[in-house]
């Protein structure tokens, strides 16, 4: 797959060329979100080999169904879709004796736990290297409970909306909802440790 | 008037523009004068935006690798 004249092409071309047996075009949409699929696959199954499979069989189906697709939606929101159906088929096949799934019911009622409020900089990430500053994130992320991490990256970091999100992992949008302001307040909490103003004392408002 | 876990129950409609004109003068007026609660929209809005700023790592080759090879294999194989 050649892909050098391809790389600032638009996507709905790129579509159209791959339909037409285009394999450069369709070598180019690849190329060009196989790093967020390959992310989002890590992020659901928090697994490499898992990942890898939901990748391979990611681009492998949307280029089996390129016909399916529909230009009314964004090809990235589409195989989204699809990477998210192999991902959360893998964590069910594997999670099958445990008793968590992602479309548990779960309480997300009052315990919105807020322990520590202090000022951050204005823009904290300035104080860590591009590298501190990913495993920073990283290990915020991966220390979420599965529901929360699988919300929280598709809506922040995959930017779905909150509608694709209920759809992608088949919950309601209520439960989107709580479950994102649960994760975003606990990410906060757990970045406050890095990011909060010097001097600041926690509480200090308190 | 609103309470602190009123707000905290509309701060993500809040942080994502979402939530009704009223609802939204209603939480402002709050964060004006709760400076708890200021300082939690704040430093939420700051972490999602760190967040949808975070590019994702280069796939590793061998893993890109793989993964052409796989689809030159499908893709010569014909579509189905």
């Amino acid at each position: 797959m050649t892909v050098s004249s391809q790389a600032s092409a638009d996507e709905t071309t790129l579509v159209a060329q791959s339909r037409e047996g285009d394999t450069a075009a369709f070598g180019e949409l690849v190329r060009r979100y196989e790093g967020k699929i390959f992310r989002l696959a890590q992020h659901v199954t928090q697994n490499r080999e898992d990942a890898e499979d939901v990748l391979q069989e990611t681009f492998m189906k949307a280029y089996e169904h390129l016909d399916q697709f529909q230009g009314n939606s964004k090809f990235y929101t589409w195989i989204v879709r699809i990477a998210v159906n192999q991902a959360l088929m893998k964590l069910r096949r594997r999670k099958t004796d445990k008793s968590v799934s992602l479309d548990e019911t779960i309480d997300t009622g009052e315990d919105t736990m807020v322990r520590e409020i202090a000022a951050w900089d204005e823009d904290p990430e300035q104080r860590f290297s591009r590298d501190e500053l990913g495993g920073i994130l990283d290990t915020a992320v991966q220390s979420l409970e599965p529901p929360y991490r699988s919300v929280f990256t598709l809506r922040d970091i995959d930017e779905l909306s909150t509608e694709e999100t209920a759809e992608a992992l088949g919950l309601s949008v209520p439960a989107v909802k709580s479950r994102l302001l649960r994760a975003r307040l606990q990410l906060r909490e757990k970045l406050t440790r890095y990011f909060k103003r010097k001097g600041d004392d926690a509480f200090a408002y308190m | 008037m609103l309470t602190c876990k009123d707000f905290l129950h509309e701060l993500s409609d809040y942080l994502d523009e979402c939530a009704d004109a009223a609802v939204r003068a209603k939480l402002e007026a709050h964060i004006a004068e709760c400076p708890n609660c200021w300082v939690i929209a704040d430093t939420t809005k700051k972490t999602i935006l760190i967040y949808k700023g975070m590019e994702p790592y280069p796939i590793p080759h061998d893993v890109e690798s793989r993964l052409m090879k796989a689809l030159e294999k499908r893709i010569a194989a014909g579509r189905t």
